[in-house]
């Protein structure tokens, strides 16, 4: 689905993630990471990506293969150094007012990967599908 | 459905009771608001009751740190009051438990405070 850039676009993408997660097996909160997860990365493109342009859009696609849900989020903006970004658990960063997005994705999904478009950032989740986790 | 604040005085301590989702937008801005009035009213002892808090996401998490730190730098005191599972496991993988002062229990979290 293509977007506009605003904080109905996040809800709408978190809803639809969940609805999508809640059909592969995964529990109550799991689904809830998983959305969550998917959730942080909207809100990414729209206030990091592209600056609430609603000029900008922002794409989001769920695709379900044998082994993984795969959640691939973009924006149309100026691209993110994955590297710059702070680690939000040492000291000096512990009370800021911002910047755990990207370290909630990490801790809900299994993977995330940063693919930089032009223009534009791609933020790809992946999330193991419950018989996998229990196969491992 | 976004977060709702109700206000109420125990004992010198300023219980806010929140329901809803603290996310992104008017969630956020919500709470902002209200510790803002508060710290700007004098109030220094501030329990948030978060037992109706359903939902909070990275914005929110974001919002309960300036508050906590906007009341401190005010000299007063901001402690956290009935998390669900959901908010005390985001607390925990923040490394933020460590942080707030969390309480179970209101009336022994009224005690807690610095008169």
């Amino acid at each position: 689905m293509t977007l506009a850039s605003t904080l109905e676009a996040v809800d709408r993408v978190e809803h639809e993630a969940e609805t999508f997660a809640a059909r592969f097996g995964f529990d109550e909160d799991e689904v809830s990471n998983i959305a969550m997860a998917v959730r942080e990365a909207t809100v990414n493109a729209v206030i990091h990506g592209n600056a609430y342009n609603r000029e900008k859009h922002v794409t989001a696609s769920f695709e379900a293969t044998d082994k993984d849900l795969v959640f691939r989020i973009s924006d149309e903006g100026i691209g993110v150094n994955e590297d710059s970004l702070p680690d939000p658990l040492s000291p000096e960063n512990i009370l800021r007012g911002s910047g755990r997005g990207v370290f909630l994705m990490r801790a809900f999904m299994d993977e995330v990967h940063f693919r930089q478009l032009s223009p534009g950032t791609e933020l790809t989740l992946i999330k193991r599908r419950a018989s996998e986790q229990n196969a491992a | 459905m976004s977060i709702k604040v109700s206000t109420r005085q125990v004992d010198g301590v300023t219980i806010l009771d929140l329901s809803g989702r603290i996310t992104l937008g008017e969630g956020s801005v919500t709470l902002r608001d209200a510790i803002r009035d508060l710290v700007a009213k004098g109030d220094k002892n501030i329990l948030l009751n978060l037992g109706d808090v359903s939902y909070i996401d990275s914005s929110g998490i974001g919002e309960l740190v300036s508050a906590f730190t906007s009341v401190k730098n005010a000299g007063g005191e901001l402690k956290l009051l009935n998390l669900t599972k959901k908010v005390q496991d985001l607390l925990q993988i923040t490394k933020l438990y460590t942080v707030f002062d969390v309480r179970d229990d209101e009336t022994h979290a009224v005690g807690s405070f610095t008169r």
